[in-house]
């Protein structure tokens, strides 16, 4: 499985890289529209603010859009926030700044007044419902399967944000941090997805949830080719 | 429940023949060889450590171009967050350090001679990249800001450069509210005073600076033990405790001090 990493210059994707080796996968990094319209499957990292990742992500929104009706996507921090409809960061009081809208939600700032912003270190997922990124696969998956981490209920990963995106149906695991936010998301198709966490610094955890959307996308590109 | 952080750190310098060793020392001095920088990383990615500090202690120029190389081998091996610290002192040292891999940058002295430079790498790259580190040293004299009693005597503490050979006036505490204010993600709480002795940290420094900012606070300098450890999170109030030798020569693993904060009813991952 190739996956594409989306380089729109947010920083360090030294990690997301070897992580996703590990799971096996063949990485291209790209900011080549052409490139990413192609490609097997996705991943949208995201370091920073998000005004700046909607500017600097901003030539690859239209393949995005069009990549999200038959590929897998993986969107990571300020990548997933991307992938929802709209967010208040960076905005006056009120308004709000577009997303991608491929998953519904809204991205607000954390609560200041119960906990200390930003949300920096190791919290605990609470898995709301089944999906293969926390699930992970069986059958051919497994045999590919290296770490024995499984990504469930109260497992550890490491977050760094400011921003969050509330829980609702398209949530998959949440992180009570002063309040619920949505730790894990996708659409309902299933194949848009993300972590408000970065999965390529949670040791063990992270490394399975890189396996399992690996495996998903294998799998996802499997099914395809069955029905056609 | 956010857990507190239990932190390694390697003090990386070049050795005789110019390959980076990792050294230890007391009181930021007295360093002695302690082994292989992209070893030691790889080791505590599997011990169970939640973030990894990287400090550059050569002074160099030419030092600065191989301890990227090794920040690149580093970052390879460790799927934690990655901290390196040392000699940054514009933008363009903060992004290189974060193209080689570091998930956040750790400034002292370039940031208390140019302060915006705190600002600039914010906006650049977000706050959650600055870590902003303090050389602190007590001072029992009349100059400082901010006084705390320590044994009945009345103390300030004072930002150092050069690993505390050399004094700057400037009042910790004044320090960190700005540096926050500035834009810093975190605060690297360092002790001249402590650094090496393993007596345990400097418990009324680090509360002092968690009572002043809301940014995380890392602990550093003194750990001889989880005990420490336990004191710096609920005396002190610090989010993170980072230690060197006591787990570099074995003396602890990180487990042992997790699982003794863990019965202690201190939120740790296990």
């Amino acid at each position: 499985m190739k996956v594409t990493i989306i380089d729109y210059g947010v920083g360090n994707l030294r990690s997301l890289r070897r992580g996703l080796e590990q799971a096996d996968a063949t990485v291209e990094i790209s900011d080549d529209p052409q490139q990413i319209a192609t490609a097997e499957a996705l991943v949208l990292p995201g370091v920073g603010a998000f005004g700046e990742c909607v500017r600097n992500s901003r030539p690859f929104h239209d393949v995005l859009v069009e990549a999200a009706e038959d590929t897998p996507i993986l969107g990571i921090c300020v990548g997933l926030q991307l992938l929802f409809t709209e967010s208040t960061e960076g905005v006056p009081d009120g308004e709000t700044i577009d997303g991608l809208d491929l998953i519904p939600g809204r991205v607000e700032r954390l609560p200041t007044t119960a906990v200390k912003v930003p949300h920096m270190g190791w919290n605990q997922l609470t898995i709301e419902r089944e999906h293969p990124i926390v699930a992970g696969i069986d059958g051919a998956a497994s045999a590919t399967r290296r770490t024995v981490a499984s990504v469930d209920d109260g497992a550890y990963v490491y977050f760094v944000h400011s921003y969050a995106s509330t829980v609702d149906s398209h949530t998959v695991a949440s992180c009570d941090y002063g309040f619920d936010s949505a730790a894990i998301a996708t659409n309902e198709a299933g194949n848009v997805m993300g972590t408000q966490f970065h999965p390529e610094k949670s040791g063990p955890i992270g490394l399975r949830l890189l396996e399992n959307f690996v495996a998903y996308a294998e799998a996802y590109h499997d099914d395809r080719a069955a029905v056609h | 429940m956010l857990t507190k952080r239990i932190i390694p750190c390697i003090d990386v310098d070049l050795d005789e023949d110019g390959n980076p060793a990792v050294y230890t020392g007391v009181h930021f001095e007295d360093l002695q060889y302690t082994g292989d920088p992209v070893e030691m990383a790889k080791a505590y990615n599997e011990s169970g450590a939640d973030e990894f500090v990287f400090l550059d202690i050569t002074a160099s120029a030419e030092g600065r171009e191989t301890m990227l190389d090794v920040v690149n081998d580093v970052a390879d091996e460790v799927f934690i967050p990655l901290t390196v610290g040392g000699g940054i002192r514009t933008t363009d040292d903060i992004k290189e350090t974060l193209r080689a891999g570091a998930d956040k940058v750790s400034i002292t002295t370039g940031a208390l001679e140019r302060p915006e430079l705190i600002n600039d790498g914010a906006k650049a790259f977000g706050s959650q990249c600055i870590v902003i580190s303090v050389d602190a040293r007590r001072r029992f004299d009349e100059a400082g800001e901010h006084y705390v009693e320590i044994d009945g005597e009345s103390c300030w503490f004072e930002c150092t450069k050069k690993g505390g050979r050399e004094g700057t006036g400037i009042d910790v505490l004044e320090w960190a509210s700005e540096a926050e204010s500035r834009g810093a993600g975190e605060l690297f709480v360092n002790s001249i005073d402590k650094d090496g002795t393993k007596d345990g940290y400097d418990l009324p420094l680090t509360k002092a600076v968690c009572d002043a900012v809301d940014t995380p606070v890392i602990a550093s300098s003194g750990c001889g033990g989880p005990e420490d450890m336990y004191d710096v999170f609920t005396e002190a109030g610090a989010d993170a405790g980072l230690a060197a030798s006591i787990f570099h020569f074995d003396e602890y693993s990180i487990e042992e001090t997790k699982r003794y904060l863990d019965e202690r009813g201190v939120p740790v991952r296990l």
